[in-house]
């Protein structure tokens, strides 16, 4: 930025008539339609006081529900990250045919509707399926049960953190990577001591906006699951199955630890911009480049 | 071309290759084959049957209507979080992405509960004869929610990047603010707003689960795309399930393309400036 002399005229918009009021109109709907939903659910769990939310937490179902949240998270997030760094590393630093198709295919999840992606895992290990009679045979589920909804969430989210790194390491180039093996460091040391350094912040970015998504899925889920109550429930749909039940405060009670995980994620996204992870925005095309 | 030294070609491509044909390019195949297997005449009376027709309408309509809002909405956003200094302003900015972060469901009930007609924004609103629970306005509100930040995010960096030379040489020749923002920087954001809005409106016509709960529906009048599929599920009827998802699907796609087109405009445009 250039420092303005005072013989410059203020820039397009900065009159102050026009300034308070484009101010006011964008804190005031935004306070409408971001704030005001975030705090009605404080206010919707604690309608009913505190031991209606405390019974809500500590009950069998939600914790059940937590569980397997935090489970599918633990197993669905490390997948997709390193196929994040594998597919990152392979589009980055290699020329291959094909690279501008695979980077719409690994780009496919995000712009499909959950419910879509639901649908289509039960064509595959549904028993109406292409796997799922061989499955059934072995008594092996997948479907309804906690397997598939790890799939599910592995598909809406395979794309979060190979977008992050991808953009970054293609500005990084690969100098450093090639000076390091031509001085005889092997591939995986390479990666180690010089391709991580330079994209732990971008990485550690995609990976906290993945888990945010695993831990909040509810379409693709909700079509896998089965919604059996105890068993299959993540805590996304125990809050539509108490919701339904006319259980308001308890789904308020259920939804806020996943508001309060959002948050979480907003702060630690807001840490890691600071850092410079989540700024090569533009989702640099290779074949654009080339 | 120069010779590549670095390792791991086979073992990178080969992870990927896997992983996104085992995830992503299968189960999106099989619902594919499945919707094919049913015939062109039964797909075709499926997809066109008068249910899903009015499903089509409302999504879409509410999509649309909901990047519309989302547009004016998204650029006076993008513009106050660039050009102006304010308390608050580094926190506003966060809370653009809490559509993004707080799960679909949770936002579907929070809406509900604020717009229905003893909501808090419900109440004031039935005094003046509108209603937004469970009607189509509910689910353009929901759509307006979680398709926000697209907007704002694709706008907001190139809005950073803008020449102000341009605008003082605009300024210089005696332009108003008003003929400048139209003539000058308009047209450098628009690359940006188009792409801002394709991502949005996909966005809008998957989205599911902040909408089910506010939405009311009602076949024929508030029931959106996804929850017919998923109410073809329920009643066990897969192949409708497979067909009318394979509409989405394929609406995916096409918005994918465009999305993908716009974006690579836009990286030209900014590139060249």
């Amino acid at each position: 930025m250039r420092k303005r002399t005072g013989c410059t005229p203020p820039r397009v918009g900065d009159g102050p008539f026009f300034r308070r009021m484009l101010i006011s109109i964008v804190l005031v709907v935004g306070a409408f339609l971001i704030l005001a939903p975030l705090l009605i659910i404080g206010v919707e769990a604690f309608a009913k006081g505190w031991q209606v939310y405390r019974d809500t937490i500590l009950h069998p179902d939600t914790r059940h529900a937590i569980m397997l949240t935090v489970l599918a998270a633990l197993v669905a997030v490390p997948v997709n990250t390193a196929f994040g760094i594998a597919a990152a590393w392979a589009i980055t630093k290699f020329d291959f045919r094909g690279k501008a198709f695979l980077l719409v295919v690994i780009e496919i999840p995000f712009s499909v509707s959950p419910i879509v992606a639901g649908v289509a895992y039960l064509f595959v290990y549904g028993l109406q399926g292409i796997f799922g009679p061989t499955l059934d045979a072995h008594g092996i589920k997948i479907l309804f049960a906690i397997p598939g909804i790890i799939l599910a969430s592995m598909f809406v989210t395979a794309p979060f953190v190979a977008r992050e790194l991808i953009p970054l390491m293609q500005a990084q180039g690969r100098d450093l990577e090639e000076a390091a093996t031509s001085l005889g460091a092997s591939g995986w040391r390479t990666f180690f001591s010089v391709t991580l350094p330079n994209i732990k912040w971008a990485l550690l970015y995609g990976v906290v906006l993945c888990n945010a998504r695993v831990m909040g899925e509810f379409g693709a889920v909700s079509v896998v699951s089965g919604n059996i109550r105890g068993q299959t429930n993540t805590l996304p749909l125990h809050i539509e199955l108490l919701y339904h039940d006319y259980q308001a405060a308890g789904a308020f009670a259920s939804a806020s630890i996943l508001a309060l995980i959002a948050v979480f994620t907003i702060i630690a996204k807001l840490a890691l911009e600071r850092r410079g992870a989540g700024r090569v925005r533009p989702a640099v095309n290779p074949a654009e480049k080339a | 071309m120069r010779r590549n030294v670095l390792p791991g070609l086979r073992l990178s491509l080969g992870v990927t290759l896997l992983y996104v044909s085992l995830i992503v390019v299968l189960p999106l195949a099989a619902l594919v084959f499945k919707a094919a297997s049913l015939g062109p005449a039964d797909y075709w009376q499926i997809v066109s049957s008068s249910r899903a027709l009015a499903s089509y309408r409302v999504t879409v309509l509410a999509a649309l209507a909901a990047t519309f809002f989302n547009l004016f909405l998204g650029l006076a956003l993008a513009w106050t979080l660039v050009r102006y200094r304010f308390p608050g302003r580094r926190i506003v900015d966060a809370m653009v992405d809490l559509p993004f972060a707080l799960p679909t469901a949770v936002a579907g009930i929070s809406l509900t509960a604020l717009f229905t007609t003893n909501g808090l924004f419900g109440s004031i609103l039935s005094d003046f004869g509108i209603k937004v629970a469970y009607t189509p306005l509910g689910i353009m509100i929901a759509m307006c929610f979680t398709s926000l930040p697209f907007i704002v995010r694709t706008v907001q960096p190139v809005l950073e990047d803008l020449d102000p030379s341009l605008e003082e040489a605009a300024q210089s020749l005696g332009g108003s603010d008003w003929a400048i923002f139209r003539k000058v920087i308009l047209p450098l954001l628009t690359p940006a707003l188009l792409a801002g809005v394709s991502l949005s409106f996909a966005r809008c016509l998957g989205e599911f689960g902040a909408i089910i709960f506010i939405a009311g529906n009602q076949p024929m009048s508030t029931e959106i795309t996804a929850l017919l599929i998923f109410i073809r599920l329920e009643e066990y009827d897969y192949q409708a399930a497979a067909a009318i998802a394979s509409v989405l699907l394929f609406t995916a796609f096409l918005m994918l393309g465009i999305t993908n087109w716009l974006q690579a405009r836009a990286l030209r445009y900014t590139l060249r400036t």
